[in-house]
């Protein structure tokens, strides 16, 4: 039977030979990662069931990332829960306020690798599927039933492909195509399926840009983001894992799956405007909008290249006086390299803020929180009403480079 | 089927539009807190922070589509639950949170055209025997989606942690 790389993923971690869109399944869970703002609940939830011990602590990865370090009393006793638990549970994958942001820090860690089945209490889990690993974002009480039995029930997605070719433009990134597929199908408009990216543009990206792609998934509703394994992902995984893998494809004639062609030849740089990551305009239409503030990091464009672009714009000019930049690498090992390559200078010489790797303000919950009135622009992957604060607050999305050249002159600005 | 769960739910509708995120529902910077009570103090924080004293147990969310959309926070409909509202009727759900209220048992309505008429502070009445929805205020009726069978014994089960209860040994297998 034809089938998708995510049907064939779940097939096989459900123990069967195959399965379809729409079936139920019960798969076996390779990787469960929660992190200090759902890890409580998550936990909290696993110390109802009656059961003592977790299926398998080398199978689970806890992570700080959203609070660190911890910024209020209710954060720190959130943080010392965790930790009590992590060390009664002898979970040796254990990542203190130290290294960054969790999508970062477990493909780079070597945690992830192809064919796997990744949960995480967070959204963006959809991100590491960048890997071709099916991962996707769960609740508290999912990760509860997960801690207990190392298994969770999935409804198996039907997929959509964007076969994305072209060759992007100077300034135009993975950032851009993934905002302008979002604004085309909208916020709902992948809801229960797997999103898959590939084509000859999605070849040509590296692994960095490609999660910026899955990072998106669930913003137009997928259960996950994907791509299919090459050389770029073999690569990446060298010197990081040892962990044995499998490599599923999908086929083409598979039944459940819908394709959708993206030529990005003549793409522009996107914005994503408030209050929805589906209102989506070419840069050229909010051009001149004031900015309050800048985030360049998160889970979605904090990596090393997009670090790399930003630090060349900014490169011996100066962050605009009505503006705060704030920049924050996603990981430990992104900040070491931007620290290596001279990047943090240039940062710190053009008058941004550098935080220490965290998810900072992209979720209004501990660095940086906008005002009333005040309107931010972000890197990040979310955009909704008082997402990074104030509910009076606007918050647009964008690029990398859209962000730096923006710092500049205080207003969005297209890079080009 | 067997429904469990109370076949006539009636009360009076709070109105949203499309695309109700969990930021809306329940803003980041109450993510450090986990108690219902806490919770249920910051239900629909994001869009009017009076909502929770506004707010009467057994009233019902009315909106349009793709309604949770966004993180997979479980405080968000933790905190619809603990606020004593009985039930969240939209024209679809985003799945994170379709999943989430199921397992701790928030019941969740599919139905069409619900958004388009029915008002703010209409009473609805939801037959979940008939499979049916009306609006007493002016009587149109709507059919409303029923749960998939799996979810549907889950929340007859008083949700997933005591599904889990009762059936541990079969799904570890053993």
């Amino acid at each position: 039977m034809s089938m998708t790389m995510a049907e064939k993923i779940l097939a096989k971690a459900a123990g069967l030979k195959e399965t379809e869109a729409g079936n139920i399944v019960m798969a076996n869970i390779d990787v469960a990662m929660t992190h200090d703002l759902t890890g409580p609940l998550s936990v909290k939830s696993f110390q109802k069931i009656g059961v003592d011990h977790v299926w398998d602590p080398e199978k689970i990865v806890v992570l700080f990332d959203h609070q660190v370090p911890a910024d209020s009393l209710e954060a720190a006793q959130n943080h010392i829960f965790l930790r009590e638990f992590v060390e009664k549970q002898k979970i040796n994958n254990f990542y203190d306020v130290r290294e960054g942001v969790c999508h970062q820090v477990l493909p780079e860690k070597g945690h992830v690798v192809p064919g796997e089945v990744v949960v995480g209490t967070d959204s963006h889990t959809c991100t590491h599927g960048a890997l071709g690993a099916f991962a996707t974002g769960i609740g508290s009480t999912d990760m509860a039933m997960v801690f207990a039995t190392g298994k969770l029930w999935f409804k198996v997605p039907e997929t959509i492909k964007f076969e994305i070719e072209g060759k992007l433009g100077k300034y135009v990134y993975s950032k851009d195509v993934v905002l302008d597929i979002i604004g085309q199908i909208g916020a709902d408009g992948a809801t229960y399926q797997a999103c898959e990216f590939g084509g000859e543009t999605t070849s040509n990206m590296s692994v960095s840009q490609r999660m910026a792609m899955c990072n998106m998934a669930i913003e137009m509703g997928g259960k996950t983001g994907m791509v299919e394994v090459d050389d770029v992902t073999i690569n990446y995984l060298k010197g990081r894992t040892n962990k044995p893998y499998e490599v599923f494809t999908t086929d083409e004639d598979a039944e459940s799956l819908t394709t959708m062609y993206v030529d990005v030849n003549d793409l522009e740089p996107q914005i994503a405007c408030p209050h929805n990551v589906d209102n989506v305009k070419p840069v050229g239409e909010v051009e001149g909008t004031p900015i309050d503030q800048i985030f360049l990091g998160s889970c979605t464009n904090g990596r090393l290249d997009d670090l790399q672009v930003a630090a060349e714009i900014l490169k011996g000019k100066q962050v605009s006086h009505d503006v705060r930049m704030l920049v924050i690498p996603a990981s430990r090992e992104i900040y070491s390299q931007a620290l290596e390559q001279g990047l943090i200078n240039t940062f710190v010489d053009a008058g941004a803020l550098v935080c220490n790797p965290c998810c900072g303000p992209c979720l209004g919950g501990h660095v940086g929180f906008l005002g009333p009135g005040e309107v931010s622009l972000s890197t990040s992957n979310r955009n909704f009403k008082g997402r990074q604060g104030s509910p009076e607050g606007e918050v647009y999305l964008s690029s990398a480079a859209v962000a730096a050249t923006s710092a500049i002159k205080g207003e969005i600005t297209d890079p080009r | 089927m067997v429904i469990n769960m109370e076949n006539m739910i009636r009360g009076k509708v709070w109105k949203f539009g499309d695309d109700v995120d969990t930021d809306m529902i329940l803003p980041g910077r109450y993510l450090v807190l986990s108690e219902e009570e806490e919770l249920a103090a910051c239900v629909m924080a994001g869009h009017d922070s009076e909502f929770s004293k506004k707010v009467k147990k057994g009233d019902i969310l009315v909106a349009g589509k793709n309604f949770g959309c966004g993180s997979s926070r479980e405080h968000a409909p933790i905190a619809i639950k603990a606020a004593g509202i009985s039930a969240v009727v939209a024209e679809s759900f985003a799945r994170i949170f379709y999943r989430n209220s199921t397992n701790i048992g928030l019941l969740l309505i599919e139905a069409k055209g619900i958004s388009k008429n029915v008002e703010e502070g209409d009473e609805i009445e939801i037959n979940m025997e008939k499979g049916v929805l009306e609006d007493l205020n002016n009587s149109k009726e709507f059919e409303i989606k029923p749960l998939p069978e799996f979810m549907m014994d889950i929340m007859n089960e008083g949700g997933l942690i005591s599904y889990l209860k009762n059936h541990l040994a079969e799904i570890k297998g053993e």
